[in-house]
């Protein structure tokens, strides 16, 4: 059996290595390589090399694939000295990378010859542990967390989609929660409304919901609108910056205003709407250019021909489901990770259980985000959906 | 020339509580009147005076909003599942 040194020197000679001169000139060049820090985390945490990933040693089989899927893509790996990565370049082989090069003199000599180098920020001991299994993985990671909470979401509603939608929002970290609404807890919201609870019946929801989230997780800072969306607030709760907008909103002239807020502030809005034992679900992001919610319904219904919300009932359990996909479509485009619901809308039938989806197509026509917009300030619809007063 | 008709929870005050129809028809004009005729009370709901598809209701075959296609002139191929879809505030 050959020793420690032996085998080091025999794998040297089967891989590839490059200097840190020649490394820095291939992550300068075009088809930049991956760069894999396969060093241990507290290594790590003291300084890397700008743009590295880091999968420790004992990790790098099992999570390279999800990192570099195309077994041609060029991978340099680094450690500290230059040794374990001659190890870890071997492993790579092993499992069909063909252009992997272990960084000769690792980090060390990176540093030593005046290259720059970068501080990853990363989370303390407490965060780690909340949201260690969003490290586990891939597709998240410390990167990812670090994302969610620098994340900021605004919620139309405390209500039965806004309930599970802020709750796994908070929980999983987003840094930021503004919560729009002006109404007060009730006995009849308590059937599905999961953020709040009998002892905060006529408290406002927004209150209610911050307290709520901040005893689930003191990571998120909760900014409660004790107010209802207007063309006269609008303007001024989206200047308070966010990244995506969750609709839960349980009247037209809401989801009209903020549709039409979200296409001009060019911000991803996620749609859930729900009835009796149905549900709709869908992302509207005309940035990236999906369609918007006047692409699908130019316009509200007259009151005449709407249904009223509070007559037509909900199955509790129903917000629950649409409203946690909603938090699901968030959280994903927050990471900028998988396929959103732009562009089809997600059917659920809770009777039948079955889930199906139809095309949402931009509308050139459309009056807002269309070639020719006639809609380019603030409609407010006539109330009629919740049984509240008339306003216009 | 039988198509399978999905009507939502929120029309189905004026189905008699019916959440699927067979109705025989070539095009979704053809298709809908079958089904006004079976449902008198769906037609103002779902269509103007004009015939014209309201403005808060889509109708999609195999998952294709016919406002795409060619409206409710598409033609429905046998055995085709038409969906009815009004927009929902609930919330």
């Amino acid at each position: 059996m050959p020793s420690y040194r032996e085998l080091l020197a025999q794998l040297r000679s089967e891989i590839e290595e490059v200097d840190v001169v020649r490394a820095r000139e291939l992550l300068a060049a075009d088809g930049r390589p991956l760069l894999v820090d396969i060093r241990e985390l507290d290594e790590w945490s003291e300084g890397r090399i700008p743009g590295a990933i880091h999968i420790p040693r004992g990790n790098l089989e099992s999570r390279i694939e999800a990192a570099a899927p195309d077994k041609s893509q060029p991978i340099v790996v680094y450690c500290a000295q230059g040794n374990r990565s001659v190890f870890g370049a071997k492993s790579l082989e092993e499992l069909g990378y063909e252009n992997v090069v272990s960084l000769a003199g690792g980090y060390v000599d990176w540093k030593r010859s005046g290259f720059d180098t970068e501080l990853p920020r990363s989370l303390d001991g407490a965060k780690r542990q909340r949201y260690s299994r969003h490290l586990l993985i891939p597709e998240v990671g410390e990167e990812g967390q670090m994302k969610l909470l620098d994340s900021r979401v605004l919620l139309l509603g405390a209500g039965g989609l806004g309930s599970p939608a802020a709750l796994y929002l908070a929980a999983a970290g987003v840094g930021r929660l503004g919560i729009v609404d002006d109404d007060k807890v009730d006995a009849s919201n308590l059937q599905r409304q999961v953020l709040h609870s009998t002892s905060r019946l006529g408290e406002w929801k927004a209150e209610s919901a911050k307290r709520t989230l901040q005893e689930l997780n003191p990571d998120v800072d909760v900014v409660p609108y004790r107010e209802r969306l207007t063309s006269e607030n609008a303007e001024r709760i989206l200047a308070d910056g966010w990244d995506v907008i969750v609709d839960g909103a349980d009247n037209f002239p809401t989801r009209y205003l903020i549709n039409d807020a979200s296409v001009w502030h060019g911000i991803p809005l996620v749609h859930g709407s729900i009835y009796r034992f149905e549900g709709q679900l869908t992302v509207f992001d005309t940035k990236a250019g999906g369609p918007c919610y006047r692409c699908l319904f130019p316009q509200p219904p007259p009151p005449e021909l709407a249904p009223s919300c509070a007559e037509g009932g909900v199955l509790g359990v129903l917000p629950g489901i649409v409203g946690s996909l909603q938090a699901s479509e968030a959280l994903k485009l927050c990471l900028g990770v998988g396929e959103s619901l732009s562009g089809r809308l997600l059917l659920f039938d809770a009777l039948a259980t079955e889930f199906s989806e139809v095309k949402l197509r931009k509308d050139p026509a459309c009056p807002v985000c269309g070639d020719n917009p006639t809609i380019t300030e603030y409609v407010d619809y006539v109330e009629f959906c919740s049984g509240r007063p008339a306003q216009v | 020339m039988a198509v399978t008709v999905k009507i939502p929870t929120q029309l189905r005050a004026v189905t008699g509580g019916v959440s699927e129809a067979s109705v025989e028809g070539t095009t979704v004009a053809e298709v809908l009147d079958g089904l006004f005729a079976q449902f008198g009370e769906l037609r103002e709901r779902i269509s103007d005076e004009q015939g014209t598809l309201r403005r808060f209701v889509n109708v999609y075959l195999a998952g294709e909003d016919i406002r795409f296609l060619d409206g409710v002139a598409t033609s429905v191929p046998d055995g085709a599942e038409l969906t009815i879809l009004p927009a929902v505030a609930g919330g």
